[in-house]
């Protein structure tokens, strides 16, 4: 019994030596004016924003057509690669649910979370789906079902099929897939950090197929990648978003749309981002998420009650009727016919959510310590895909049922995609409040996610330490609002739309790096499990 | 005088703390005071420990390094955990001083700079003086 109780304690310091780094966090950084920073990946990533803005505003055009034919060329040559990998996430998750590493808990048995439910939810939806719901939740149902721009498999625009598709293929786009992405990245994060004692930044995720090379060139190259396509992310949704609330206000208000109003829109969101920057994530993001959460509640609740219940509930129907009918000729890469809806919806958004994910990722991986791995990912996957699927069916089925009974602006179909929602508010009663409402809750999901970009850039610039001087945070934060004010002054959407298609086409490397990521978590869980086994046996 | 004294560590830079220590070691032999080591510490892994309970294992022995450094018979340690303690630092020290009783606080603060001129970084000893009614004193 004693040699077996050494045989176990033995293959327990076998397994304990894998993860024995001497590594240091925070040993590469530089201490300069009170500020913390790792070299070389703060100066490269500052160096290459800076570069890459510049560029932007020297050639808009030219920069502009580089970059959006990179991005095209991803999405037509490798289309089938993105839509693949989107569909393993989601098995791969499925699969870490039921197998039985589903009992790991981050940070260890006695880890308990540091946020309850209500706010844990509230703030999965703050680092940028948010924002997304608010503009697409009308607008996407409504493209399809019109042939705005392409049909999910080509289904006869206007039709009751139209109708299922349209709802079924938003789903599809904001539902299991994206979530499944995000919690893939966030997952890898959690369980490095919180239960490895690895640095909080993706390159820490890599340790069990790199090792030690995580900490050069190898590390110092993913780190870079994803702070750009974050600040570019970013900044671009910032900008474009700027343009769209001011569109609304214009809208509701007619104060103008111009560069104005937008470069004040900017500078709201920023100085709010900078306030709960300085108040941390309780006082800051929290508070926010957990105020918005109850907002977009409200919203919610009126659009559904102001455009009957019953409505709303065939409109559910039809949501997670078309979810499971599409489901998988949608993930299906083979023979498609569906050429617009296919590259320019679907592919964009898998992109989109790729080269978003290490941003989303490692917020949620920030805020998910004391979850277990199947609670985590049966809350980071099911729940946002409820929550997507009601949001969807009230509001995107609402603006459905205005189009099909020829009833307001929309039933001329979309004009400005950034108008939909409020053209689908008009026709309910209270419009004026609901629109600003509506306002309200994008401007602040961008204030959220300013700010939870600013906490995710300085983790990784600063070699994944996570009590870096506010300094840092502010300077990220304000970096974003200039980048979007820069480019909308000086290279107008031309600008924009370069930079964005420059962090879309960050999403192609980072399939294969989070396909590479899968393997990494999947060979962590299991040493974890063993390591729980062995220690199991030596308890009892 | 004083009864019990709040000395705010930061592990990861213990020379900086070393002549709060000192006098916070001095002070409470002549007045007879326990003295009460706080480190407000993120849920992160940082440079000093890869979790929570480790990090308070680190400044449960450093205490008990400090009592045998200055022959004091017990110091106590407390870690107080924070998800974002970069921002909340000086909000958790307050809250240490109320949850702790403690009537003084000695702590280190940086030699103001250009760092501080060009308002990159506060002064936590200077945030702690305008929240806290208790009596402060700012060692260098």
């Amino acid at each position: 019994m004693a040699e077996s109780s050494n045989d176990v304690s033995s293959s327990i310091a076998e397994l304990e030596e894998v993860y024995e780094t001497d590594y240091e966090i925070g040993q590469d950084n530089v201490e300069r004016l009170g500020l913390e920073m790792h070299n070389p990946v703060f100066f490269v990533s500052a160096g290459l924003i800076v570069l890459f803005v510049l560029v932007s505003l020297l050639f808009p055009d030219a920069a502009k057509a580089g970059l959006e034919a990179t991005k095209s060329w991803i999405q037509v040559v490798f289309d089938w690669v993105l839509l693949s990998s989107g569909s393993i996430f989601v098995l791969f998750c499925l699969m870490l649910i039921v197998l039985p590493v589903g009992k790991i808990r981050i940070g260890g048995d006695d880890a308990e979370p540091d946020f309850s439910l209500v706010s844990w939810f509230a703030m999965l939806f703050a680092a940028g789906i948010g924002i997304g719901l608010m503009f697409w939740g009308v607008a996407e149902p409504a493209a399809y079902y019109t042939d705005w721009y392409g049909t999910p498999l080509g289904v006869a625009a206007y039709t009751e099929e139209a109708r299922t598709a349209a709802l079924g293929a938003t789903l599809y786009h904001w539902g299991l897939h994206p979530w499944a992405i995000y919690a893939v990245v966030s997952l890898a994060l959690a369980f490095f950090a919180y239960n490895k004692g690895l640095p909080l930044t993706i390159r820490s995720t890599f340790y069990p197929l790199l090792g030690e090379r995580i900490w050069g060139m190898p590390g110092n190259v993913i780190d870079i990648l994803a702070v750009l396509a974050t600040i570019f992310g970013l900044a671009t949704s910032l900008g474009f978003g700027a343009q769209q609330a001011a569109a609304g206000l214009d809208f509701l208000f007619s104060i103008g749309d111009g560069l104005s109003t937008q470069l004040v829109i900017i500078a709201c969101v920023t100085g709010l981002a900078l306030i709960s920057v300085l108040r941390g994530i309780d006082g800051g993001v929290k508070l926010l998420s957990n105020i918005n959460m109850m907002l977009a509640l409200a919203l919610l609740l009126f659009v559904i009650v102001a455009s009957s219940l019953s409505t709303f509930i065939v409109n559910l129907g039809h949501t997670l009727q078309g979810y499971a009918q599409y489901i998988l000729p949608l993930s299906n890469p083979v023979g498609r016919t569906d050429d617009t809806f296919y590259h320019e919806w679907t592919i964009f958004y898998w992109a989109w959510w790729i080269s978003w994910s290490p941003f989303v990722g490692m917020f949620i991986a920030r805020v998910s310590r004391g979850r277990t791995v199947r609670q985590f990912l049966l809350a980071v996957l099911i729940v946002p895909t409820l929550v997507t699927a009601v949001w969807m069916a009230a509001f995107g089925g609402s603006g459905l049922d205005q189009i099909a009974q020829g009833a307001g602006a929309l039933a001329d179909g979309i004009e400005d995609e950034a108008l939909v929602l409020f053209q689908m508010l008009e026709n309910l009663p209270f419009s004026t409040i609901t629109s600003l409402l509506g306002i309200c809750l994008v401007l602040v999901f961008f204030v959220t996610s300013s700010d939870s970009g600013s906490l995710v850039i300085d983790s990784i610039t600063s070699g994944g330490k996570t009590d870096a001087p506010v300094t840092q945070r502010i300077f990220w934060a304000t970096t974003q609002g200039v980048i979007a004010a820069v480019l909308l002054s000086l290279g107008g959407t031309a600008a924009l739309d370069a930079l964005q298609a420059g962090a879309v086409s960050t999403g192609l490397p980072f399939t294969f790096v989070l396909l590479a990521m899968c393997v990494s978590l999947a060979l962590g869980l299991q040493h974890e499990h063993k390591l729980l086994q062995y220690e199991e046996m030596l308890n009892d | 005088m004083y009864k019990r004294i709040l000395v705010p560590v930061d592990l990861q830079h213990v020379e900086q703390v070393d002549q709060a220590l000192i006098c916070a070691a001095d002070l409470s032999k002549h007045w007879q005071a326990t003295l009460c080591l706080v480190a407000v510490h993120g849920t992160t892994p940082d440079g000093v420990a890869a979790g929570p309970g480790a990090f308070a294992a680190e400044l449960n022995m450093f205490a008990r390094e400090q009592a045998t450094r200055f022959d004091i018979a017990e110091i106590d340690s407390r870690v107080i955990q924070s998800v974002d303690a970069a921002a909340e630092l000086d909000q958790r020290l307050q809250q240490a001083i109320e949850e702790e009783q403690v009537d003084l606080v000695i702590m280190a603060s940086h030699l103001p700079g250009l760092a501080d001129r060009l308002r990159l970084r506060s002064s936590n000893a200077a945030q702690l003086l305008r929240r806290s009614s208790v009596s402060i004193m700012v060692v260098r």
